[in-house]
């Protein structure tokens, strides 16, 4: 299998080389009569490319199942116990198989974006060299400097050290491919961003092709990060989804820069304005997921979930040089081609608000940077290095946020060109005073309604910003609300269809924009989630049998202890049940779980999900005296985070989807409609 | 200064020093200011987590660090003084965020720094846009080219009001 999984890769990256270099060449004697023969066979050997790196995948995953020690990298994430599906995500649990697995995701996006290349032949074969040049530096890392089918050395050893046991759940096997989409799928956007740079693409058609693979790439990065976060949740056991580590930040600042773009991607598809703009943005988006990369891969900046130091950190920092140095060249060589079309007619329009909501993306991406590598700009300025944890990201991001939550109540509401300032009061008047009602009354309700109310805004300064995020949410909602209203009220009267059914066909008749709304009411329920942060509470108590602990309204008792033993971890666990005024409303049970093969230990968190708050129970182990010890976390709203999630990438995939067309509407003349019918009508 | 210019001015003080306290007052019980400052303080474990989130199974650092804390707090010590012998202790990596002091306050500032030159920059690209006559194209008007025509028309359907 190592020799077969060798073999591919080499092929591979000989057809990548084949691939750029013909097709450089092609392009650059388009009048030579081989040239499109040429681009022909560079294109086919590109496509072969993603047979090839397939085949190697393959030959990893099916070295996994044979329990192959002789390759050291299935030596060190595997073991003979590991069960099914773990045995798949093996291939991504390391440095080398997931830098392969980068590959094989790589190669299958230029896969089909290879196959739809008569869309516009002379961009797709610019897009594809770039694609190429990309492969050619993630196959010679899998081939010269990480390689996955390395033999192991020294005597074969009978069982392998396992995978690590923070990866044995089951979102993982499902998170890494998700985040990896993401990254890798910022490729194809910067790879036509590129091409229609080089080339100086007329028109806005490469701007038209680019933002659906964003999309498509945008919406399995949300996918992966959210998954990232319930993963944490649901595993890691601190009670909490986000702590702002390194390699967390690494796929936020994408996240946000191609967020930037999907929006202001639209000034230039309508006004043909921010050219210049967009071009940057898509390069940073694709630049910041190699950035990302680099961090987790080169040791440089710490994180608990960063591989360790290896020397292919070089090999990103060359790589992100590299293509920083060819997109100024071309950027400096043609930009004077991204001239604006168009001048902005007012300054209360849409085309202004999407300019404030790119800055604040981008500002927030600035600060996520920052933050990020400040420890490091620390230690080379002073010596020293200094932690930038949750603390400095909640005081500088949470302000930005809160704007930008304002901006997207306020965007929908304002036309292209100009508004005036009586329709922004008409439309925005009523969403406000709701807005304002909703904040008076989680305000002022009794806190025994649940943790979210009775939220005093001068007890703390969190409870400030959850009060703030709450009201401009609900802000939020109801503009998109009432844009969803609006128009179905417009379609109900034409076609005497009901309120939800109008709605629909709406939907469908401009899936991009109300997807859209979908994804922003989406942002709304997550933080509305995030929200409840500021009201979480935790308790930590050593419980012996029948002992009580309060948290919130919750009377939770000690039942027992007991084990359990198989060939792959020994669990413990505790059986706690949970009073709620009086009655038992349920029995959980944390555990704590030691995985045989890696030696390892870790928590598996109990979490009672519910509509107002999560009751996170976690069983930290036994102390002198064999007692259980047990945190209790009471984690309110948390559920709206994964609802919002859910509907963020259902907005995302609706966006996707075709427009309905528009059924042709023919006025009948009044002498007409008012004749009676005759036979045979 | 009239009678009509101080009234304003003088609620506009009071509005603001109000909201000064209550963003900048904190409660003072012990347990709220160990839960406090346990948040801005890290488990030196090599978790990465935050002091009081701490779970790493079998942590040889946190929970003597909570009860070095909740000796402190119980003490009566301020804040900083919590901090400053946190620091000595462990080192400066034990904050979970840069201090307010040296090349610490660079950390702060920039991003608001970053926000008032954004802000003004846009502000003044805005205006520059609107002032501006419409830009001619290189080259002359825009070719005729059905694709234009056809993706203009489709992005006025799908981001028109």
């Amino acid at each position: 299998m190592a020799f077969l999984g060798n073999f591919a890769l080499l092929l591979a990256f000989a057809l990548s080389v084949y691939c750029f270099g013909a097709g450089l060449l092609a392009l650059l004697s388009p009048d030579e009569p081989s040239s499109q023969r040429l681009s022909e066979t560079a294109r086919r050997a590109g496509i072969v490319v993603f047979g090839a790196v397939f085949l190697a995948a393959v030959a990893l995953v099916v070295s996994a199942f044979r329990d192959d020690f002789t390759i050291a990298y299935i030596f060190h994430h595997s073991n003979r116990d590991l069960p099914t599906p773990y045995k798949f995500a093996t291939l991504w649990s390391g440095q080398e198989g997931s830098i392969l697995f980068w590959c094989l995701l790589l190669s299958a996006y230029a896969f089909v974006l290879r196959l739809r290349y008569k869309t516009d032949p002379r961009l797709f074969a610019y897009a594809s060299v770039v694609v190429a040049g990309v492969q050619i530096f993630f196959l010679a890392l899998v081939n010269f400097a990480a390689n996955p089918f390395g033999l192991l050395e020294g005597p074969l050893r009978p069982d392998g050290s396992g995978l690590n046991p923070l990866l044995q759940y089951p979102e993982m096997v499902i998170h890494p491919p998700m985040l990896y989409l993401g990254y890798v799928g910022f490729t194809v956007p910067f790879a036509f961003a590129l091409g229609a740079l080089i080339m100086k693409y007329p028109g806005e058609k490469w701007i038209h092709i680019t933002r659906r693979w964003t999309m498509v790439t945008w919406g399995f990065l949300t996918c992966g990060i959210f998954l990232g976060s319930h993963w944490a949740y649901s595993v890691l056991g601190w009670g909490g989804y986000w702590g702002w580590d390194p390699v967390e930040n690494a796929s936020l600042m994408p996240w946000l820069v191609g967020t930037a773009f999907l929006h202001s991607v639209m000034m230039q598809e309508k006004r043909g304005m921010l050219k210049v703009w967009n071009m940057w943005l898509v390069f940073a988006c694709f630049w910041l997921a190699i950035l990302g990369t680099f961090l987790t891969r080169s040791g440089i900046i710490s994180s608990v979930h960063a591989f360790a130091q290896s020397s292919i950190g070089s090999w990103f920092a060359w790589f992100l040089g590299i293509t920083f140095a060819v997109f100024i060249f071309f950027f400096v060589l043609n930009h004077k081609h991204l001239r604006s079309e168009n001048k902005l007619e007012g300054m209360i329009s849409r085309e202004s608000s999407f300019l404030f909501n790119n800055l604040l993306f981008l500002l927030l991406t600035l600060d996520v940077l920052w933050g990020t590598w400040f420890p490091k700009i620390s230690e080379l300025v002073q010596g020293n290095k200094v932690t930038v944890g949750a603390p400095f990201y909640n005081r500088v991001a949470i302000p930005v946020a809160l704007i930008l939550l304002l901006l997207t109540a306020l965007g929908p509401l304002l036309a292209w060109r100009k508004t005036s300032f009586e329709s922004l009061k008409r439309n925005f008047t009523w969403p406000c005073v709701a807005a304002l009602i909703v904040g008076l009354f989680v305000m002022l309700t009794p806190t025994s309604w649940g943790s979210i109310f009775g939220l005093k805004p001068w007890h703390d300064v969190s409870y400030f910003y959850s009060l703030m995020t709450i009201v401009l949410s609900v802000l939020v909602a109801f503009t998109v609300g009432s844009e969803f209203y609006r128009g179905g009220r417009v379609i109900a009267e034409k076609t005497g269809q009901g309120m939800f059914a109008s709605m629909v066909q709406l939907t469908h008749r401009n899936t991009r924009r109300y997807g859209g709304y979908i994804v922003h009411f989406g942002v709304v329920l997550v933080m509305i989630g995030f929200s409840g942060s500021a009201l979480n509470q935790d308790k930590e108590a050593e419980l012996g049998y029948g002992d009580h602990m309060q948290i919130g309204s919750y009377d939770l008792v000690c039942r027992s202890y007991t084990q359990d033993d198989n060939a792959n971890q020994e669990t413990e666990w505790a059986l706690m049940d949970v009073y709620q005024n009086g009655q038992l409303v349920r029995t959980m049970t944390p555990q704590r779980i030691f995985y045989k093969a890696s030696q390892q230990a870790s928590t598996k968190p109990d979490i009672d999900q519910g509509f107002k708050e999560d009751l996170y129970l976690v069983y930290e182990g036994q102390n002198d005296k064999g007692q259980p010890v047990i945190k209790a976390h009471l984690n309110p709203m948390v559920i709206w985070i994964w609802i919002g999630a859910w509907v963020m990438i259902i907005g995302t995939g609706l966006a996707l989807v075709e427009n309905a067309p528009v059924p042709v509407t023919v006025r009948v003349p009044r002498m007409m409609e008012h004749a009676a019918p005759v036979a045979g009508d | 200064m009239t009678f009509s210019k101080t009234i304003p001015r003088r609620a506009l003080q009071a509005v603001l020093l109000s909201l000064a306290i209550f963003i900048f007052s904190g409660a003072s019980d012990p347990s709220t200011r160990f839960n406090e400052i346990g948040h801005q303080l890290m488990c030196i474990c090599s978790c990465g987590q935050i002091l009081l989130e701490c779970n790493h199974v079998g942590c040889p650092d946190s929970d003597g660090m909570r009860n070095e804390l909740m000796a402190a707090v119980s003490r009566g010590d301020s804040d900083s003084l919590v901090q400053q012998a946190f620091v000595q202790k462990y080192g400066p990596t034990v904050l979970a965020a840069p201090t307010t002091k040296g090349f610490d306050r660079a950390a702060w500032i920039f991003p608001f720094i970053a926000f008032a030159v954004g802000t003004v920059l846009v502000i003044f690209v805005v205006r520059a846009w609107k002032n501006r006559p419409s830009p001619a194209l290189i080259g002359g008007p825009p070719m005729a080219n059905p694709d234009f025509d056809r993706f203009r028309r489709q992005a006025d359907e799908e981001t028109d009001l």
